[in-house]
């Protein structure tokens, strides 16, 4: 189909307002081949309402900074295409939920990062710069784990859609605690011991209730549902060998 | 380490109910072969110490796994302080394993 033969409109209902409250405004956006949710948003500022307030940077599902609710689902809205998630021609598009408001489609992802801090989800190096590069066996059961979750680009959705996140403030999020099992089988990472105590205290990993919605929603089809398990199991078997206290 | 042990707690509860659920089931679909009457229930249970112990276990596993999940149950979905769903929790629980254990006893001796 050639470009822009389209002849029907979108009815998008777009959430405008702050932190202290909001509502839904109506646009009617012209339809276009291969248009993602993006395409939408950026066109609604760039015709109809140039202080309409998004988010977005590389525009093609690498930076993590444009996922919003559409029809009530979080996505990553730069590699939604309308044609996916339009229902009959109308869209919904909300900023991401479980965290608050800063203006408009844009929310204030702090919260989010903290918690990969309380989760002590830094790299600890083990070697410096003297010591030889480490050889790693791709193939370890250690390294696929890592390489299963490594690809997160912390945009947030599976925070967002996370009932326990939601009911629990306290909780590091499926996005923290993914990282922290990575780390935990990085041969080269030596902060196990402290980052294992993080993610074992109350809102840790054993608060996850395995909903699964992390895994649902992942844009990247990580399984951070599956990387908590491994915590759980992890965190248990250091706790019964003493190396836990 | 506190929310790993109560994590443990409640998974090592559950494991020992999972084979109690059953055999409980199993027992009732037994029990009713002969029909359900006073009678033939204390025959069986009286003076039966592996049916105390049996049943005595499943009411303290129950108790402690009721204790630890209507607290998380209660802080996530009222918004209670920890404190105060476990105050909550505790309660129902120890109420529970009151009556649980009434019930052993009642029918054992």
């Amino acid at each position: 189909m050639p470009m822009n033969v389209y002849t029907q409109s979108l009815d998008v209902s777009v959430w405008r307002g702050t932190a202290s409250g909001g509502s839904f405004e109506h646009f009617s956006v012209p339809r276009q081949e291969s248009q993602t949710i993006l395409d939408v948003v950026t066109w609604i500022q760039q015709n109809a309402e140039p202080r309409l307030t998004y988010r977005f940077a590389c525009r093609v599902g690498m930076c993590g900074s444009c996922a919003m609710t559409v029809n009530g689902v979080p996505r990553w809205t730069c590699r939604t295409h309308v044609d996916k998630v339009s229902d009959g021609g109308k869209l919904k598009i909300e900023p991401l939920a479980n965290m608050p408001v800063i203006k408009d489609l844009a929310c204030d992802m702090s919260e989010f990062f903290e918690k990969w801090q309380k989760a002590k989800s830094l790299f600890t190096p083990t070697k410096s710069r003297d010591d030889p590069m480490e050889s790693i066996d791709p193939a370890s059961p250690e390294r696929v784990a890592a390489s299963a979750g490594i690809e997160c680009i912390n945009c947030g959705i599976c925070y967002a859609a996370c009932d326990t996140v939601r009911w629990n403030e306290e909780y590091l999020g499926p996005a923290a605690l993914n990282r922290a099992w990575t780390l935990a089988n990085d041969e080269r990472d030596g902060g196990w011991a402290e980052r294992l105590t993080a993610v074992s205290q109350h809102g840790g990993c054993h608060s996850c209730r395995s909903h699964q919605s992390c895994e649902a929603h992942c844009p990247n089809e990580l399984n951070p549902a599956g990387s908590i398990a491994g915590l759980k199991r992890l965190s248990v078997s250091a706790y019964l060998k003493g190396e836990l206290k | 380490m506190r929310a790993l042990r109560l994590y443990l707690v409640q998974r090592v509860t559950a494991a020992i109910m999972v084979p109690l659920v059953f055999l409980h089931l199993a027992l009732i679909l037994y029990a009713v072969q002969g029909g359900l009457s006073a009678e033939e229930i204390l025959g069986r249970t009286q003076g039966s110490m592996l049916w105390a112990f049996i049943y005595g276990l499943f009411v303290l596993c129950a108790s402690f796994h009721v204790s630890i999940g209507l607290t998380n149950i209660l802080q996530e979905w009222t918004k209670l302080s920890r404190i105060w769903a476990a105050n909550i929790a505790h309660s129902f629980a120890f109420i529970v394993m009151l009556l649980g254990f009434r019930a052993v006893y009642a029918v054992v001796w």
